[in-house]
């Protein structure tokens, strides 16, 4: 579904990403774990086309096409989405007509029909339902005024109704109590299937307490330096990211 | 103000305008006003960019056009009446198409009780005595120019009252059609509208155009709400694309009185709009809403000015200018707060989105304050739009140019929340929408 090899990214004149390499196949939960800038969130945003993130060298095909040619529209149409660390405030613009209208325009970019206001409450409903969230969120504007819990948990409820190929969770865990995690995890965890993967992106171990991961990767200055299964992310929890720090890349996973 | 040897041609075209036979001529104290009133506007000119009040708004191009005095088949042009129908605006209507009112196009049967509404064509040529003192108006300040020129040569428009305790339910429309006409045309339009004590009435005001043209036009407004009256004031400017609009508005407001307006400026090339507000009688309370969506060389310059005068009188101005392309916005907002106008409360908002950066909006929120116990807040800014709300749209999926609009709408969004006709609220965020670039 998704490969990255050797890819270099640079912000503002300075290299985040050193040469990594990743592949990521359909079903599958990956876990990138890694120190303060270790270029975690670089990676996130670079696969999601923020602007300010210049690729230097590498490539990355999602689902045999070159993602990086493509505008965050685009990319966001063919089914990758990010659940942002921070999501913007947008006072002004209403919930339900933003989702309505993300949705319809991915749609129309690959050619499906559009849904209307009935057929699109039908289909919030049933995601409300699965997320267990209440529909007061959807009346009001963007996270506008939302605590941090709601914000993440718009968040993946918005990826609930876009239900994207790639979701990639930007420390979607950061500045979340235990409840506010259990509950984003419980939405995460409603959200598995065979036809979608995970990128779960954070620095502490106790998300993947909740949200189970296939492998465990561990970014240190822009490469990807250990890959094991989920007791890797236990070792970490006990040893601390100095053990990895002078470690070499690690071996490719194929 | 200084005047060229060689006339302007802006000026050498109303040579002929002192023998136009006008709607009421013959009559002398109006002969005399309108006389008056062209040669103040002659020896005047058209006012230069040091005039303190048209500081960002050069009229030099407009100087050097010549326009024509009158539109003889005013009353033939071909209009689709379709084009005047405003959603949920279902009232009496009076339509002007150059300037000149056209009975065939407006509403005017069945009018509801203590509503009178005619053409001010009609009034001046039976019984304009009433009119008189609004009529024979002198404008004294430099930057009145076009009030004058509209003074000298306005012989249509609308004359509207409504009887004390009258509550006029269904708004009442009024609109102003450019058509294509022989050459370029200046057209003047009088309104002179009062509101009785007690009396409540809906206007909505139009500005619309069939073909596109290039004419000049100028609307001089004066609205008088006798006290405990109440006006909801609807403005929908989408005058064409190439033309010119100079439009000078007053509001008189008396004790207890409610004005509300919304504005929507959406046409024109050039489109110049005073607003001058009073409120002179103890707890009037005036709000004001309005929004510029400008693009390509569009020049649209907002001056609103606000007196209170009276005991505990309250005004709120929320006003959003947007600018695209190479377009420039000015807006002017000035309080004044008189000597013992004690208890007065108000407060100015203007933000500005440039979404270009060869757009430019200038703005400047003034306020003067002479009396003591007075609450009084004003604020302006200018900005883009927020690159990380726009990030945050295009990652949902939504195109550049839809996360654009969308943000942009929203900005604008506050102005209209307190429009209390809904439907009109709507094809008031349509229309904006497709003006967007």
């Amino acid at each position: 579904m998704l490969k990255i090899e050797n890819l270099h990214a640079r912000v503002e004149g300075k290299d985040i990403l050193k040469g990594l390499n990743l592949t990521v196949n359909p079903g599958e939960v990956h876990a990138i774990m890694g120190p303060n800038g270790a270029g975690k969130s670089t990676l996130g945003n670079v696969l999601s086309g923020r602007d300010g993130y210049e690729v230097t060298a590498g490539s990355v095909i999602f689902e045999g096409r070159d993602l990086l040619a493509l505008e965050p529209e685009e990319r966001a149409a063919a089914g990758v989405f990010l659940a942002f660390q921070y999501p913007v405030e947008i006072p002004g613009v209403n919930n339900t007509y933003f989702l309505r209208a993300a949705l319809n325009a991915q749609r129309k970019q690959r050619g499906e029909s559009e849904l209307d206001s009935m057929q699109f409450l039908k289909l919030v409903r049933e995601k409300l339902k699965i997320m267990q969230i209440s529909d007061e969120l959807l009346h009001r504007a963007v996270n506008e005024g939302f605590s941090g819990g709601e914000k993440k948990r718009n968040e993946i409820f918005q990826m609930a109704v876009l239900e994207p190929k790639l979701a990639m969770l930007d420390e979607t865990d950061s500045g979340l109590d235990i409840d506010a995690l259990k509950q984003v995890a419980q939405g995460v965890n409603a959200l598995r299937s065979p036809d979608r993967a995970f990128l779960v992106i954070t620095h502490y171990q106790r998300l993947l307490d909740y949200i189970e991961p296939d492998f465990v990767h561990v970014l240190a200055d822009g490469r990807i330096v250990e890959s094991g299964d989920k007791t890797l992310a236990l070792k970490l929890e006990e040893q601390g990211y100095a053990w990895v720090a002078e470690r070499d890349p690690a071996e490719e996973r194929t | 103000m200084s005047q060229s040897p060689v006339p302007l041609p802006f000026i050498d075209g109303l040579r002929d305008a002192a023998n136009l036979r006008l709607p009421g001529s013959g009559r002398a104290w109006l002969d005399t006003a309108r006389r008056e009133n062209l040669e103040a506007f002659v020896a005047g000119g058209l006012p230069d960019t040091r005039a303190e009040a048209w500081k960002y708004t050069a009229l030099r191009a407009l100087g050097q056009r010549r326009f024509a005095l009158g539109d003889p088949a005013a009353t033939a042009h071909s209009i689709d009446p379709h084009t005047l129908i405003l959603p949920g605006v279902e009232g009496p209507r009076l339509v002007f198409v150059n300037g000149v009112f056209r009975a065939d196009l407006s509403r005017l049967e069945a009018l509801p009780a203590g509503l009178s509404l005619q053409p001010l064509s009609q009034v001046l040529e039976q019984d304009p005595e009433p009119l008189r003192f609004a009529l024979s108006r002198h404008y004294r300040e430099a930057g009145d120019a076009f009030a004058r020129l509209n003074a000298a040569l306005a012989g249509d428009g609308v004359v509207l009252r409504v009887a004390a305790g009258a509550r006029i339910n269904k708004p009442v429309q009024i609109c102003f059609v450019g058509a294509p006409a022989q050459g370029d045309l200046a057209w003047h339009v009088r309104n002179v509208i009062e509101v009785g004590e007690g009396a409540k009435l809906g206007l909505v005001e139009h500005h619309l155009y069939n073909t596109p043209h290039k004419h000049l036009g100028t609307l001089v407004s004066d609205i008088v709400l006798q006290n405990d009256a109440s006006l909801q004031h609807v403005l929908l400017q989408n005058a064409a694309e190439e033309s010119t609009l100079i439009r000078h508005g007053s509001l008189h407001l008396g004790a207890r009185s409610q004005a509300a307006l919304h504005v929507l400026e959406l046409g024109g090339a050039l489109v110049r709009h005073d607003l001058h507000a009073e409120l002179h009688g103890d707890e009037a309370r005036l709000d004001t809403r309005g929004v510029f969506v400008l693009r390509g060389r569009q020049h649209v310059d907002t001056q609103l000015s606000i007196r209170h005068q009276a005991l505990n009188t309250a005004s709120e101005s929320i006003w959003r200018g947007v600018a695209d392309e190479r377009s420039r916005g000015v807006f002017r907002g000035a309080i004044v707060v008189a000597e013992g106008a004690d208890g007065t409360d108000a407060s100015l908002n203007n933000k500005n989105l440039l979404l270009s950066a060869l757009a430019e909006i200038d703005t400047k929120p003034e306020l003067e304050i002479y009396a003591d116990e007075v609450k009084a807040a004003h604020g302006a800014t200018i900005g883009q739009l927020d690159e990380r709300a726009l990030f945050y749209l295009r990652s949902r999926g939504l195109p550049q140019a839809e996360a654009r609009a969308l943000l942009t709408t929203a900005f604008c969004r506050a102005v209209f929340a307190s429009l209390p006709n809904e439907t009109l609220r709507d094809h008031f965020s349509e229309a904006l929408l497709a003006h967007l670039p």
